[in-house]
């Protein structure tokens, strides 16, 4: 009887579902529009996390040393720089490096190439460049530097400068915008994941509005609420599968015609630049793609089939 | 038996619909409810099949007091009680075969018994070849016979039938008078409300008047005297 009785039910629902074309296709389009706001915010997030991920790697200080600095010591200090725990990572670079990485940037630049040959000795100092896990612990690390103030075996200080007051401005801000903006973020979310299932829950009681007729003819009729409740919930949650399936296709398109107007809008230098900028969403939704399906279309079917069964319980009063 | 023992209906703007209405209709009884617009007829019947519930004053089916019973024991009430209403109150979305059909599944009919005997009711009213139509395909007449074939394929005890011809031609009201006596004939109660005469003469029997609420007559072999 049970099984008899969910066939009958998941039969009317799709009948309904089918017969009631327009007002399907209104609930199709309000819930579609509601989802894509959730793939929207899929999206954003996505995007933003990747760009404060790669304007955080942007971010760094480095340890200029005095020419005269032996390499042992350098090295030395930064296995002490490692040891601390703001710190993400530090990679030393020789003054033979970066005298190899300037030749290779200005190769094509022959002024500039004929003014290191007439220095002739290589002019650049050994760098530490340091990465911190978070860009407010520069300062500390800063600190750190100031306050060891290594010196040599004869005693002469083994760094020249350190850059971090030069980027401290920048690395300031980017410490207070990037929590402020990823707060503004969840909260904008929130609204706007409140305002689509509102918006879904009033079209779906809107639609059972225009059954209420229906529904009393059948409790009248003897009908169990599950008898009456049943197709509404049913075709509630095909208007949320269909929905879904809509959205996530949308949001494939999305995916990769961001590709191609990022590129077009930030430029080629540009989103080199920014290497992870490049291909985010295509990316992401190719690599997310089991949870986005999962998220989105689950999202549908209860909204979907939760606003119907509450929308129709009003009217079960006969 | 149905007992109205004392039954008012006072609305929120203080209309009284029923005034302290008390009788009684036997099994297998057929009842013909006649009084002008407002006297209460249609209210009397909602009461029957809780549709409406009593100011003061309670209405029995055998020993129960409907308005006092929980959902299942309604939804089984309801199921003995085949309702034809004067607006039909088909569902629009079904087929004819599907809304008689829902009837049958509400009651918990197996497929194979709505499948013998939807269309054998369908014959008894004589609207089978509009099997499956919609209602918004059919004729006045035709929606009130689909609707009387949904009232009685459950095979109820009673059948209420408020104001059935009300907007009937006479060779459509005429037919739906004889159906309903068909079924009466078959051993169903079946309680007529109508304002028609034409009709109270057709079908005769006992006659409940009322007037502002109260049933001034209760006449086994009356006349329609207003």
């Amino acid at each position: 009887m049970i099984f008899t009785t969910f066939k009958r039910i998941t039969r009317t629902g799709f009948v309904n579902f089918w017969r009631n074309g327009f007002l399907s296709f209104a609930a199709i389009v309000v819930i579609t529009l509601s989802l894509s706001v959730f793939g929207a915010l899929i999206f954003t997030s996505a995007f933003g996390r990747t760009l404060i991920a790669d304007v955080k790697d942007k971010v760094d200080i480095n340890v200029y040393f005095t020419q005269s600095s032996p390499e042992e010591d350098i090295l030395n200090l930064k296995k002490d720089i490692e040891a601390l725990p703001e710190v993400a990572r530090v990679e030393y670079i020789s003054r033979d490096q970066v005298l190899t990485d300037f030749k290779t940037k200005w190769q094509d630049n022959a002024l500039i190439m004929q003014g290191l040959d007439e220095i002739g000795n290589n002019p650049f100092s050994a760098i530490l460049n340091i990465k911190a896990k978070d860009p407010g612990q520069y300062g500390s690390i800063a600190d750190f530097l100031e306050h060891k103030n290594p010196l040599a075996a004869d005693g002469t200080p083994l760094v020249e400068k350190v850059n971090y007051q030069q980027n401290k401005l920048i690395i300031d801000r980017l410490g207070r915008i990037i929590p402020a903006v990823e707060k503004t973020g969840f909260a904008a979310a929130i609204i706007l994941i409140i305002v689509a299932v509102i918006v879904v829950f009033n079209t779906v009681r809107l639609i059972i509005y225009t059954s209420k007729d229906e529904i009393s003819v059948m409790k009248l009729v003897g009908a169990s609420n599950i008898y009456v409740r049943g197709p509404l919930v049913v075709s509630g949650i095909m208007y949320g599968i269909v929905s879904g399936i809509i959205t996530l296709l949308l949001m494939a398109i999305v995916a990769y015609w961001s590709d191609a107007v990022i590129l077009r809008f930030a430029g080629v230098q540009i989103a080199s630049d920014f290497e992870l900028v490049v291909n985010v969403l295509s990316r992401y939704f190719v690599q997310n793609f089991g949870q986005i399906f999962i998220l989105i279309l689950g999202a549908g079917i209860i909204l979907g089939g939760l606003s119907s069964y509450v929308a129709a319980r009003r009217y079960l009063k006969v | 038996m149905i007992h109205y023992d004392k039954v008012s209906k006072i609305y929120a703007d203080k209309s009284k619909a029923l005034d302290s209405v008390t009788f009684s209709i036997e099994p297998k009884e057929f009842v013909t409810i006649v009084g002008a617009s407002g006297a209460g007829k249609t209210t009397l019947m909602k009461m029957l099949i809780a549709e409406e519930w009593p100011t003061h004053g309670a209405v029995y089916l055998e020993s129960a007091n409907i308005h006092k019973l929980n959902k299942r024991e309604m939804n089984k009430l309801r199921r003995r009680i085949g309702t034809v209403f004067q607006d039909y109150r088909l569902i629009p979305n079904k087929t004819v075969y599907e809304n008689i059909a829902f009837a049958m599944e509400a009651a918990g009919r197996s497929d194979s018994e709505i499948a013998s005997d939807v269309p054998h009711v369908l014959e008894l009213v004589n609207i089978e070849p509009k099997i499956w139509n919609f209602p918004g395909e059919l004729s006045g007449g035709e929606r009130q016979r689909v609707a009387i074939a949904r009232a009685i394929v459950t095979q109820p005890d009673i059948v209420v039938a408020d104001e059935p011809t009300g907007n009937l031609d006479p060779t459509n009201t005429y037919e739906i008078i004889r159906i309903l006596q068909k079924i009466n004939d078959l051993g169903t109660t079946v309680i007529l409300t109508t304002h028609n005469k034409g009709v109270v003469d057709t079908v005769g029997g006992r006659i409940l008047t009322m007037e502002k609420g109260k049933v001034i007559k209760d006449d086994k072999h009356g006349k329609y005297i207003l």
